[in-house]
């Protein structure tokens, strides 16, 4: 058992893979002598030395088309996206070419490959270095789309995620980067498609994703001062959406309640809601809410970013509002 | 099922007999294609490689069948010319279950990973960064497997290109990058929106590379450059840039008459056709009016048989939509 950063974690659940596996290859911007830019990586090119851990110039097509072309010619890539604000500029790599390709080739090709990148807000930096960007990846068809919340997480899905035959997002929250976990000694395996009840309650279900999931923790502990007694989900993976977890606990309080950091529309609660109304709207006893940012680019100053971004205070309000009324 | 059209080196002249059957298999196979959308049988759209079959055909000589093509939209030339059956891929044009993806990718996305063709890419210039990834691949497994990358003149002015290039340049990949020059992009002229004349070969040296022109129309110079281009690769030389002067004989896709070209100039290249001028070429150095004849009856035969088998396939069936999204075979997103 050690003490873990959640930044540490990400370097540990790369080593421990690429010392099982010769074929995992590692590249992005400033992930090499740099440790990457978030030190998320330090220590891999010392381990793994720089044919296998490369630094590349500042090409997001290239290197995403990289980690494409060699994943379907029989290597694992895991590519960094150093903020995912920049998937922008290589969408076209993401969506069209990754996510399409085995499919428009009847099966003929598959894509072993990791795409990391920091994601969401928090960090004050602003519109372009901020957003969060898990809808996005979340409609495309033929993307996987892991978020860890804590250290351990981390670990255990970036091994299920290079472990898994299929292209996977995976995002990190860079506001938990500094977070702190105990975490056991050993190989850690995670598997894709699992929610995670963190917190058993008899009167609501919050379910929240990535740095939405210890505020939700915290807000859960108010809610049980106030009388109201909430199950807390942690979703970790939009695809695979592990739906029986979510309609199970769901069902079990009758009210849910979603808190998401993505911009309001088209964001994952709102497919959430729409499965549940349609599975298991008679088990509902009241309306489903969802806590997102609303639906503007990220302010930078801290007194706005933090009225933008759910806060422990506005989930534990707007959830104490909705049981009460 | 119908032959293949993959040749031998063309260094003697019954390598260049092979070269003249590949470039007519791509012809004839192309008008074919060409004459089933006028029956409606080919739905969607499609790009013809008519006029730029010697590219196609001299570079799948110079390239050994564990090598990688990535080819654009345009590219049932480029995936013929690699040894994939013409009945497949004419099958998949008409949409048929026995086409190449069953019906999956159409014109736009032919493939076929057992003959090294590892996609054919619609969004211009795409491609040009995942060859390098294959490249890579190569590189890092010590297999000594080249990537040979073809892309239009209207591909240099787009950011994957330069990238690609620098990419591979630093990392002096195994990756051959063809630039197929028939002067028009869709509808406009590439010459009125590129800074440079020669599209491709101008930009090389900003990637320390060699600038190279090769006639394209000429099958006997592009085997020749290419073989050149492969064998550096091959040998840890790294990237080469190669620029083909052709001309596309119709329109741009299906729907185009290309009608915005000037007479004289398309007239000018008609009379630079490849194939006219290969076989006068074979008859030079003493092949023989019946062989060639023979040749030509072969290639005859073989895209009418493509054809009747094609037509013959199935309609895809309705248990292949919701197939391959994800390595296990499936398509679910939830549990
Ligand atoms: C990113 C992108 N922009 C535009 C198009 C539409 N488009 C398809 S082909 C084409 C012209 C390409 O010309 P060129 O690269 O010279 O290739 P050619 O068709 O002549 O082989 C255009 C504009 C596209 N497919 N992808």
């Amino acid at each position: 058992m050690a003490q873990l950063t959640f930044r540490e974690a990400i370097a540990r659940g790369i080593a421990q893979e690429m010392r099982r596996d010769e074929s995992i290859v590692f590249l992005g911007e400033d992930i090499g002598a740099a440790g990457g830019v978030f030190k998320g990586t330090v220590g891999l090119l010392e381990e793994f030395g720089g044919v296998r851990v490369r630094d590349t110039p500042i090409s997001e097509q290239a290197i995403l088309g990289a980690a494409m072309g060699a994943a379907m010619t029989g290597l694992k890539p895991i590519a960094e996206i150093m903020f995912a604000d920049f998937f922008a500029v290589c969408w076209d790599i993401v969506v069209n070419e990754i996510a399409k390709s085995r499919y428009m080739t009847n099966g003929q090709m598959t894509f072993p490959l990791v795409i990391r990148s920091g994601n969401g807000g928090g960090l004050r930096f602003g519109a372009q270095h901020s957003q969060s960007v898990e809808n996005w990846a979340m409609m495309v068809p033929g993307l996987k789309v892991v978020v860890p919340s804590n250290a351990l997480d981390v670990i255990g899905l970036m091994a299920a995620a290079i472990r898994d035959p299929d292209p996977v997002i995976f995002l990190e929250a860079k506001v938990l980067y500094s977070s702190k976990m105990d975490v056991p000694d050993g190989e850690i395996v995670d598997t894709l498609g699992s929610a995670k009840v963190l917190r058993q309650g008899s009167d609501a279900t919050l379910v929240a994703l990535g740095a939405m999931v210890p505020k939700a923790i915290a807000a859960a502990d108010e809610l049980a001062e106030m009388g109201i007694d909430c199950t807390v989900v942690d979703v970790r993976s939009l695809v695979p959406l592990d739906t029986t977890t979510l309609l199970r606990e769901i069902s079990a309080t009758g009210r849910l309640f979603t808190v998401e950091e993505n911009p309001r529309l088209c964001g994952w609660g709102g497919e959430l809601a729409s499965i549940v109304s349609e599975e298991i709207f008679y088990d509902l006893d009241g309306p489903i809410v969802r806590i997102t940012t609303p639906h503007i680019p990220l302010p930078a100053a801290d007194a706005l970013e933090d009225m933008a971004i759910p806060s422990i205070e506005r989930i534990v309000t707007t959830v104490s509002k909705s049981m009460n009324s | 099922m119908s032959t293949t059209t993959t040749v031998p080196n063309p260094t003697d002249l019954e390598g260049k007999l092979n070269l003249y059957r590949s470039q007519l298999a791509l012809r004839l196979f192309e008008q074919r294609a060409y004459d089933l959308f006028l029956e409606n049988l080919v739905k969607g759209t499609s790009h013809l490689s008519l006029g730029q079959e010697a590219i196609a055909a001299g570079f799948a000589a110079a390239m050994r069948p564990t090598d990688w093509t990535f080819a654009t939209y345009r590219g049932h030339a480029h995936t013929l010319a690699r040894g994939v059956p013409m009945t497949p891929v004419l099958a998949e044009l008409l949409g048929r279950s026995n086409g190449l993806m069953a019906g999956k990718g159409g014109s736009m996305h032919l493939t076929s990973v057992e003959h090294g063709v590892m996609g054919s890419y619609a969004i211009i210039g795409a491609h040009l960064p995942i060859a390098c990834g294959a490249a890579w691949s190569a590189q890092y497994r010590g297999t000594d497997q080249v990537a040979v990358c073809f892309f239009g003149d209207g591909s240099v002015n787009i950011g994957a290109f330069h990238e690609a290039l620098n990419f591979a340049a630093i990392w002096k990949l195994p990756v051959v990058f063809v630039c197929e020059n028939n002067l028009w992009m869709e509808y406009t002229r590439t010459s009125e929106v590129t800074a440079v004349a020669n599209p491709a070969a101008d930009r090389a040296s900003a990637y320390g590379l060699e600038s190279i022109i090769v006639d394209g129309n000429d099958a006997d110079a592009v085997y020749e450059i290419a073989a050149a281009a492969i064998a550096r690769a091959r040998e840890g030389g790294g990237p080469s840039l190669i620029e083909a002067t052709t001309y596309r004989h119709g329109g741009h896709s299906r729907a185009d008459p290309g009608k915005y070209r000037p007479d004289a100039e398309v007239a000018e290249w008609l009379a630079k056709d490849p194939i006219p001028r290969y076989r006068a070429r074979l008859l030079e150095k003493g092949a023989t009016e019946e062989q060639l004849r023979e040749i030509e009856e072969l290639v005859a035969a073989d895209v009418d048989l493509a054809t009747e088998e094609a037509k013959a396939g199935g309609v895809p069936g309705e248990d292949l939509l919701m197939k391959d999204v994800w390595a296990d075979g499936g398509s679910s997103w939830r549990n």
